[in-house]
């Protein structure tokens, strides 16, 4: 029983880890500026982690096994040094290992939570909704009509609740469902949602943020790649939320431009 | 601390006669220990039925499932499964679980069995209380099924129940009118049964210990559910309040969650001012507690078997102590690694980071120390040992993951997604549900009189321990590869080429699922025809097993044991076995 | 071991006695009701914190609520509460007369049962006045509601009278539950002819209190922020 337990044990172990290994499944190429350094921590950690996995579940297999013999003059063991150095190398092992992490892991998320956006950046409003995304841009005015939530009306396409016919800002607003941006150049969403909680996640971004009902939050980014990607939304919104989505357009500067000469001509 | 008085402190009650007073309103610890069990036993697989369907409609999701229309019509018409009914399905699964199952049979079934005894105490120390606790959560059990007989199903808003999709009623979708309603009741009277339960254990502990009983000679089991209850206590208490905003805002109009202009189906809620991150900051503040309250009884439990199987001292037992208590401590410290990504203020990701990463270290240190009394024994691999050791490579295997998900930074690729699932899966449902199973199998014999066969036990423990790995390991995957949780189908470009890894994670669920009846079978078939079982057939030292199996109404049989040893007195040489009793007066010679 | 074993028969035999409800004088300080008294206060100190719990989750809900939003409405607290504040620590003050007089009990009882008896009659009459006290208190929190009522100030009005009603509901069920638990005590201590450890009168204190406490907090918590 205890050998074939230590067997399967390393057996396990030993597939589970290849499959790490191996990048069977991985996250997708990173296209953003700040998302190197996720990868990084990522694989800083699958380092130290896959270390202490491994020696883990063998030593458990090891011991296993040996305690399994049955000779019966064999005489039981007690760990050399008793608890002290298993207490010692887990406080001075993890205990590095957490200042490590915590160290390196704070530049990467002060880069995308901390950091002031780039005072150039493109800035569009995002809504989230039961279920859909909506992305406003400000129009050549440069500026964001107010939002009135008495006054959304989804028939007819309103979904930001905006009043062009007293707010002048607003006339020009262009609102679409897919999320259209120039390569190389910073983002800055803002976020806000119109009924529940819901989540903003592009995986090739590695951006995620919540949108919280009743607050307006930043997200900025800098995609590095043209292409057409995946949002999803990541927090539990009802029955529709398996189904929401929208599409991530990253263009070239020359098609942006045209893009948003088309939208504020229609 | 009360030595000679504690033996006279229970005792109020008289052995009961006729079937209500023995089997039902029993303030007996015993029968009350067994009534949470059994309303855990029924839980599970309740909670196991229900992830059934939830997988096969994953791996599956246009197939019709048979019956299960019968049990909604609404919800799966011609046994299709509707999106909002998986999100049923999958809210009542984790609440089932997480309440009724790992609060119940880790800590509230074998510590209400098994703490007075191994005190050396006759009863717990408020009899009445215990029988309402049990009680109390039975009717929360029955208040949370009953949503799933209503007309508008059970909530869909998932065991965290965030507002507002939680707080502003039928108007965000269906399951949101009443069946959410009866969520908040169903928890907040669970509340009320875990903190009568968890006041029991406390007052207990502290002042019904026997003669010779010092905290310091307590068994590791003991201890854990000591440390637990005095989580419980707190936690519990801060969910209760967020129970009654959460009803409040629901029924009565009040805005402590929902904030100012939402239009949830077209309709502008009447609602303002209140604060959505507010329910998180409470429920996770109870949250993360609650998850060290599911798996410290296991712990304790794993480490009080293991040496006796091991024939060897626990490695470390005072430090494991410290550990079980850092660990409670540090429990109320962590909440906000759930809300990374939630839009609270970014520089407190790194508070609440620190902790959760110092947090690994005394489970490291656990972990360490139980692999370190494997080190040198003389194993007798019984079922409960092969739990024993199985808890520590699945609570390896789950503890590691949380390693990712500590990290601020790496939280934003992996929060809400198939990562977390299979995290807390490996630490909450397989590694508290091994230690559930370690126990079983373990006091089964001081409990009914009778030995569980150990040969189905062994099969049950090899299809579960494989089976375990095959469903959650993939998970990781899933979740490296941005798969994201609580999506009722996968129709996302990116996700449909994981669909096949989702398929077979639903095949290993349903053979794991069905390896479980083993263990029912086990249970039923050994309550009445296994071969009867002696006072100590396991040779432990503990006081369970220094009474009958099973023990008499007062425990010892009027006997008031005078403790002499710690627990750990295993592998003793110039013993007349290779144990000293802790009731025994044997002297010990150390070596 | 011979002499331990006729000791905790002959304290059997008394309890069963008492138990029985023949009124002899029953030794308040066997090993048995100390022990019963010190776990019946563990008890309490336990519950105690539990609860305290609940209202620092409730207050730091308060906290966080009334910055989340401009919409707080501050409005004049009943006086009325300041009132029911004095009566509640009156009953504060006539539960420790009560105390006084039971523990006074086992001494009297050496010089005969007539003196004991008369403690336990003035003793059990404090207790009642603390209910009623208790039950005084809880009528005026029900004329603070009518007053607010009066204001146009409901559970729904704004999120200041939300919590306002909160607090003072939550207070006043538990409050209600303590006068369940002092009419426990009474009976007891009736039927034990005066004993304070068998009856719970310490447990019972200790929570009285703690209510009693738990007020003033409430009420400077919601002097301060409404």
């Amino acid at each position: 029983m205890g050998k074939l337990f230590a067997v399967v044990v390393t057996v396990i172990t030993l597939i589970s880890v290849s499959f790490f290994v191996m990048h069977t499944w991985w996250p997708p190429t990173d296209i953003s500026t700040t998302g190197p350094a996720i990868d990084r921590q990522m694989d800083e950690t699958f380092v130290e982690t896959g270390i202490l996995f491994l020696a883990g579940q063998l030593l458990l297999g090891l011991f296993v096994w040996q305690a399994s013999d049955k000779n019966p003059a064999r005489k039981i063991k007690i760990f050399p040094g008793g608890s002290t150095p298993l207490v010692a190398a887990a406080i001075i092992v993890v205990g590095i290992e957490v200042l490590a992490l915590t160290f390196l892991g704070s530049k990467a998320w002060a880069a995308i939570n901390l950091a002031p956006a780039a005072a150039d950046s493109v800035h569009i409003d995002v809504q989230a909704e039961q279920f859909a995304f909506w992305f406003r841009y400000p129009g050549p005015d440069g500026q964001f009509g107010a939002l009135h939530p008495e006054k959304i009306d989804e028939a007819n396409g309103n979904y930001f609740g905006l009043d062009p016919a007293n707010d002048v800002a607003a006339r020009d607003d262009i609102v679409v469902g897919t999320l259209t941006i120039p390569v190389n150049r910073p983002i800055l969403l803002t976020m806000h949602s119109k009924d529940v909680g819901h989540s903003l996640y592009v995986p090739v971004l590695r951006i995620q943020q919540d949108f919280v009902p009743g607050l307006d939050i930043p997200v900025h980014f800098t995609a590095t790649q043209t292409g057409k990607f995946e949002i999803v939304c990541t927090q539990l919104c009802g029955l529709g939320h398996y189904n929401m989505r929208a599409y991530l357009e990253v263009m070239s500067e020359g098609d942006y431009e045209q893009w948003l000469k088309t939208q504020a001509g229609q | 601390m009360h030595d000679t008085s504690a033996q006279h402190a229970v005792h109020q009650h008289a052995a009961p006669t006729g079937f209500i007073r023995k089997y039902v309103f029993s303030l007996d610890h015993k029968v009350i220990g067994k009534q949470y069990y059994g309303l855990a036993l029924l839980a599970v697989f309740i909670g196991m039925v229900l992830s059934w369907l939830m997988r096969i409609h994953l791996g599956w999701p246009n197939w019709p499932i048979p019956l299960l229309d019968k049990l909604s019509a609404v919800g799966a018409p011609g046994g299709a499964m509707t999106p909002e009914y998986y999100l049923s399905l999958m809210t009542m699964h984790g609440t089932i679980m997480v309440f009724f199952v790992l609060t119940n049979a880790p800590f509230a079934a074998f510590g209400n069995y098994f703490l007075p005894i191994q005190i050396g105490a006759e009863d717990m120390a408020f009899p009445r209380f215990n029988m309402m606790s049990f009680w109390t959560t039975f009717v929360a059990f029955l208040v949370m099924m009953a949503s799933f007989f209503i007309a508008d199903g059970p909530p869909i808003a998932g065991w965290t129940s965030y507002a507002p999709l939680s707080a502003v009623g039928g108007d965000a979708g269906p399951g949101l009118k009443v069946g959410e309603t009866l969520w908040a009741i169903s928890i907040a009277i669970f509340c009320i049964g875990s903190l009568l339960g968890a006041l029991n254990f406390i007052a207990t502990t502290l002042d019904l210990r026997t003669k010779g009983m010092s905290l310091a000679r307590m068994p590791l089991s003991s201890w854990a559910w000591f440390v637990t209850s005095v989580i419980a206590l707190l936690a519990f208490a801060v969910l209760l309040p967020a129970c009654i905003l959460l009803v409040l805002d629901r029924t009565a109009g009040t805005s402590f969650f929902i904030p100012t202009g939402l239009v949830v189906s077209d309709r502008l809620q009447p609602h303002s001012g209140g604060s959505t991150l507010l329910w998180q900051h409470l429920f996770w503040f109870f949250g993360h507690p609650e998850v060290y309250i599911a798996v410290l009884p296991s712990i304790g439990i794993v480490a009080h078997i293991l040496p006796v199987f091991a024939r060897k001292p626990l490695l470390g037992p005072r430090a494991s102590v410290g550990c079980m208590i850092a660990i409670g401590f540090l429990s109320y410290m962590v909440w906000g690694h759930h809300m990374f990504v939630s839009g609270m203020n970014p520089f407190s990701a790194n508070l609440f980071s620190v902790p959760t990463l110092i947090i690994t270290i005394p489970a490291t240190i656990l972990t360490l120390l139980l692999i370190g009394t494997v080190y040198g024994a003389k194993m007798r691999f019984t079922t409960p040992a092969l739990f024993c050791i199985g808890f520590v490579s699945v609570f390896i295997s789950g503890g590691i993951s949380g390693f990712f998900l500590a990290q601020p930074s790496i939280d934003i690729y992996l929060h809400a997604t198939y990562f977390v699932v299979g995290h807390f899966h490996f630490v909450m449902a397989v590694a508290s549900l091994f230690g559930v199973f370690a126990g079983t199998y373990f006091w089964f014999p001081k409990m009914f009189g009778r030995m569980m066969n150990d040969g189905l036990g062994k099969l049950h423990f090899w299809l579960t321990f494989i089976g375990v790995y095959c469903i959650f390991m993939p998970m990781h995957y899933l979740g490296l590869a941005g798969n994201v949780r609580r999506y009722a189908a996968f129709t996302d470009d990116y996700l449909i080429p994981l669909i096949p890894v989702h398929k077979f994670i639903t095949v290993a669920a349903l053979l794991t699922g069905a390896a479980q009846l083993i263990f029912l079978f086990n249970l039923i078939w050994s309550r009445f025809k296994g071969p009867i079982a002696s006072e100590n057939p396991w040779e432990g030292t503990s006081l369970e097993w220094s009474t009958t199996s099973p023990p008499p109404f007062d425990n010892f049989g009027g006997k008031h044991l005078v403790v002499y040893n710690g627990p750990n007195e295993y592998g003793v040489q110039g013993a007349a076995t290779d144990y000293v009793m802790q009731a025994s007066p044997e002297k010990v010679v150390t070596g | 071991m011979g002499t331990s074993t006729l000791h905790s028969q002959a304290e059997a035999a008394l309890e069963s006695v008492a138990d029985r409800g023949v009124a002899i004088a029953h030794p308040a300080t066997t090993s048995r009701a100390a022990a019963q008294a010190q776990k019946s206060e563990t008890g309490m100190w336990v519950a105690v914190s539990a609860i305290s719990m609940s209202f620092a989750a409730f207050t730091s809900a308060m906290i966080v609520r009334q910055d989340a939003a401009t919409d707080w409405q501050r409005f004049q607290l009943p006086h009325v509460l300041y009132f029911n504040t004095l009566i509640l620590l009156a009953s504060s003050a006539t539960l420790e007369l009560t105390r006084q007089r039971i523990a006074g009990i086992p001494e009297a009882l050496r010089s005969g049962a007539a003196a004991a008896k008369v403690l336990l009659a003035n003793g059990t009459y404090w207790l009642y006045l603390t209910a009623a006290l208790g039950f005084t208190f809880v009528l005026g929190q029900l004329l603070a509601w009518r007053n607010l009522a009066a204001q146009g100030l409901f559970l729904a009005t704004n999120p200041s009278s939300s919590f306002f009603y909160v607090f003072t509901a939550l207070h006043a069920v538990h409050l209600l539950g303590g006068i369940g638990g002092l009419i426990y005590v009474l009976r007891k201590l009736v039927r034990t002819n005066g004993s304070a450890e068998t009856s719970g009168l310490g447990a019972f204190s200790i929570y009285w209190h703690f209510i009693d406490i738990l007020w003033v907090y409430l009420l400077l918590l919601l002097a301060i922020r409404m």
